[in-house]
């Protein structure tokens, strides 16, 4: 193998350094040479390249950098290195490699700033995109050939069918916990048997709807928007658009009326199989015959309690595909793009489904659905 | 400026280790490669000398980039050996050949940048990942020649991919590739997708990087102005295999009905003919 690189310095009479460099001056090695060369710190005069066995573009940067560090002569160069010498010789007014990046007290109100119109400029683009839905939804009425029934059905699947076995696990063991901890509580004042009422009425009001919610948002909310930003971003959202395909018809309304369809069915399912859930744990726990249990929720829950569910899942299945749909229509410049608005629209999208969730519970007992 | 770097002018370049300095740096025996029953390449060979450009031509759908994928190793091949500065690729699958990475960059078509990283920061990732001991300083110097190095103007470094045009892109595709100063260069279409003007300047760029940093560089193109301007020789893929190699008169000879209409349809005409024109104040075109 070749020797390392090395350098050995001399002082002739006059007191000028000649600097004879030794060895392979390739990338490979040379880190820690340069390293030692920067410590140099009295001028050399002359720098000698005879004993330099071979030198690659980054070897004649560093002894091109010295020369001109010193104002140092180049003596006993090879043709080959004078000509990468040569080559990477070009202009080097030391220009940032990095970008400009300005200070603390200027970057932080800047971005709390940016933070501010965001959400400001987001909320107005977001109804500007909710406008172009309605408009083509129109569209989709007065011509009802332009309705795209596959690509319904398609989603309809992906959204409700695909998703039924980790909602209904998810929601049966939801229902286990809620009757079990209530069991506990209860049954101090010896009013076990209210585990069903606590059960039923918060499994249909509340809790089913809301985790299929944030089921959904997790697994169609986050395909929606990086589904859509890839396309964005590999220019296939703009080829639809040339062709005459309406993006919004296309891409976007069969998601949000396959979620607005699914999520009030995905809801009821969910509510029933927590009830199953909690069913299940008071026959082993509170020794509840099954059917007891099933048959007692038809006493203590009010129908009212059903419509209240399912009237809530269309509107969470509208905010989740909407946001998903409407940040994967923003991706633009690279890949991670995609991840941070595949992110945003599922945070977005629990967040908005929590917030509407609490204003339908003081709305529905204001309207005496109690 | 004489751009071509003939391989039989002069002594051996000096670049890389002694021991292999004769053997050729590309080797292809019997290469068969193949996607779920459709064979793309059967009984495929091929040797690229020191220090040239092969120019690899091809019709579409025969397998110009499965052939430079099988060589850098991201395609495992049905049967072949393929050597690639004097080791075995199709042996060797593991982490065990990180010793020619090193060794060789490669420009994709599209330029693969890491789209989230600037410019000089993309030239610096093999750097980091193979020579731990560079320091900083010396990491944005090499980061900063390089990118002259290539053509790019000195404020391209602390630039994104995505605010670059295309041709900017490619030549700072072709900076990465030679972050690590390689003996081989692997260029994947470099001049698609650009003007004329900047392909030519780019065909210029791989001539005189080849011709200072002594490269080997195995070009994939459809495009005949960069064959007759930088390519010492031409290697024709059809039929599963390369079907002829050598320089672009010796291929003008073929009977091969495919070469014959590559060469001799109106745009091989065209590109001979400026090639023709070129020669009279450029020495560049003298053997084209």
């Amino acid at each position: 193998m070749r020797e390392p690189p090395d350098f050995t310095a001399e002082t002739d009479a006059q007191g000028a350094v000649t600097l004879a460099l030794k060895g392979a001056l390739l990338v490979s090695r040379i880190g820690a040479f340069d390293q030692r060369l920067r410590e140099i710190a009295e001028p050399i005069a002359k720098i000698d390249l005879a004993g330099v066995s071979a030198i690659d573009t980054v070897g004649a940067w560093i002894v091109c950098r010295l020369s001109r560090q010193h104002d140092a002569q180049i003596t006993g160069a090879s043709a080959e290195a004078e000509k990468l010498i040569e080559a990477v010789s070009g202009p080097h007014d030391a220009e940032p490699i990095t970008p400009p990046r300005p200070p603390a007290f200027i970057r932080v109100p800047e971005a709390v700033g940016a933070l501010i119109v965001g959400i400001g400029s987001g909320s107005i683009q977001i109804l500007g995109f909710m406008g172009a839905m309605l408009v083509s939804s129109w569209d989709i009425v007065r011509r009802p050939s332009h309705f795209r029934m596959t690509a319904l059905v398609r989603q309809m699947e992906l959204v409700g069918v695909n998703s039924l076995a980790i909602i209904g696990m998810m929601s049966f063991l939801v229902g286990i916990v809620i009757a079990q901890q209530g069991a506990v509580q209860l049954q101090q004042f010896g009013a076990q048997i209210y585990t069903v009422n606590l059960t039923g009425r918060l499994a249909l009001r509340e809790l089913g709807i809301l985790m299929t919610s944030i089921m959904v948002a997790g697994r169609s909310g986050s395909a929606f928007a990086a589904q859509i930003g890839t396309m964005k971003l590999t220019e296939e959202i703009d080829a639809m658009r040339t062709i005459g395909v309406s993006p919004m018809q296309a891409l976007v309304l069969p998601r949000v009326l396959a979620s607005v369809l699914m999520l009030p069915l995905l809801g009821f399912y969910a509510s029933i199989m927590a009830i199953i859930g909690g069913a299940v744990i008071s026959w082993f726990t509170l020794d509840i015959p099954f059917l007891n249990f099933i048959s007692r929720i038809r006493d203590v829950v009010p129908v009212t309690d059903l419509w209240v569910g399912l009237l809530k899942g269309p509107v969470f299945g509208m905010i989740v595909a909407v946001t998903g749909c409407y940040q994967g229509m923003q991706v633009s410049g690279n890949s991670e793009e995609v991840g941070l608005r595949t992110t945003m629209a599922v945070v977005q999208a629990i967040f908005m489904v929590i917030v509407l969730d609490a204003f339908f519970a003081v709305f529905f007992t204001k309207v005496g659905w109690i | 400026m004489n751009l071509l770097h003939h391989h039989h002018d002069g002594p051996a370049p000096q670049v890389g280790d002694e021991d292999d300095e004769d053997t050729p740096p590309i080797v292809i025996t019997g290469l068969r490669n193949g996607f779920d029953g459709n064979i793309v390449h059967d009984g495929l060979d091929l040797t690229v000398k020191r220090g040239e450009i092969i120019g690899v031509v091809g019709g579409s759908g025969t397998g110009k980039s499965v052939l430079m994928r099988s060589i850098i190793g991201l395609q495992i091949p049905l049967a072949g050996d393929i050597e690639v500065l004097g080791e075995s690729i199709t042996d060797a699958r593991d982490d065990s050949d990180i010793d020619i990475r090193s060794r060789w960059g490669v420009l994709f078509q599209g330029g693969a940048l890491f789209s989230t990283l600037t410019v000089a920061e993309n030239i610096q990732v093999p750097l980091k990942e193979f020579y731990k001991d560079i320091g900083p300083e010396l990491l944005d110097e090499i980061a900063r020649f390089k990118v002259t190095l290539s053509g790019l103007p000195e404020d391209a470094a602390a630039k994104y991919p995505s605010e670059l045009s295309g041709g900017m892109r490619k030549r700072a595709g072709v900076a990465r590739a030679l972050a690590l100063d390689p003996e081989l260069l692997f260029l994947d279409e470099p001049t698609a997708g650009l003007d004329p003007i900047s392909a030519a300047a780019f065909d210029n760029l791989i001539g005189e990087l080849q011709a200072t940093l002594k490269l080997t560089v195995f070009l994939i193109t459809h495009d005949l102005d960069t064959l007759y301007a930088i390519c010492d020789r031409v290697a024709v893929l059809a039929d599963k295999k390369v079907i002829a190699v050598g320089t672009i008169p010796e291929l003008l000879e073929s009977k091969h009905p495919w070469i014959q209409e590559y060469f001799n349809g109106p745009r091989g005409r065209a590109a001979n003919s400026s090639a023709q024109t070129k020669a009279v104040d450029k020495p560049i075109a003298e053997k084209a």
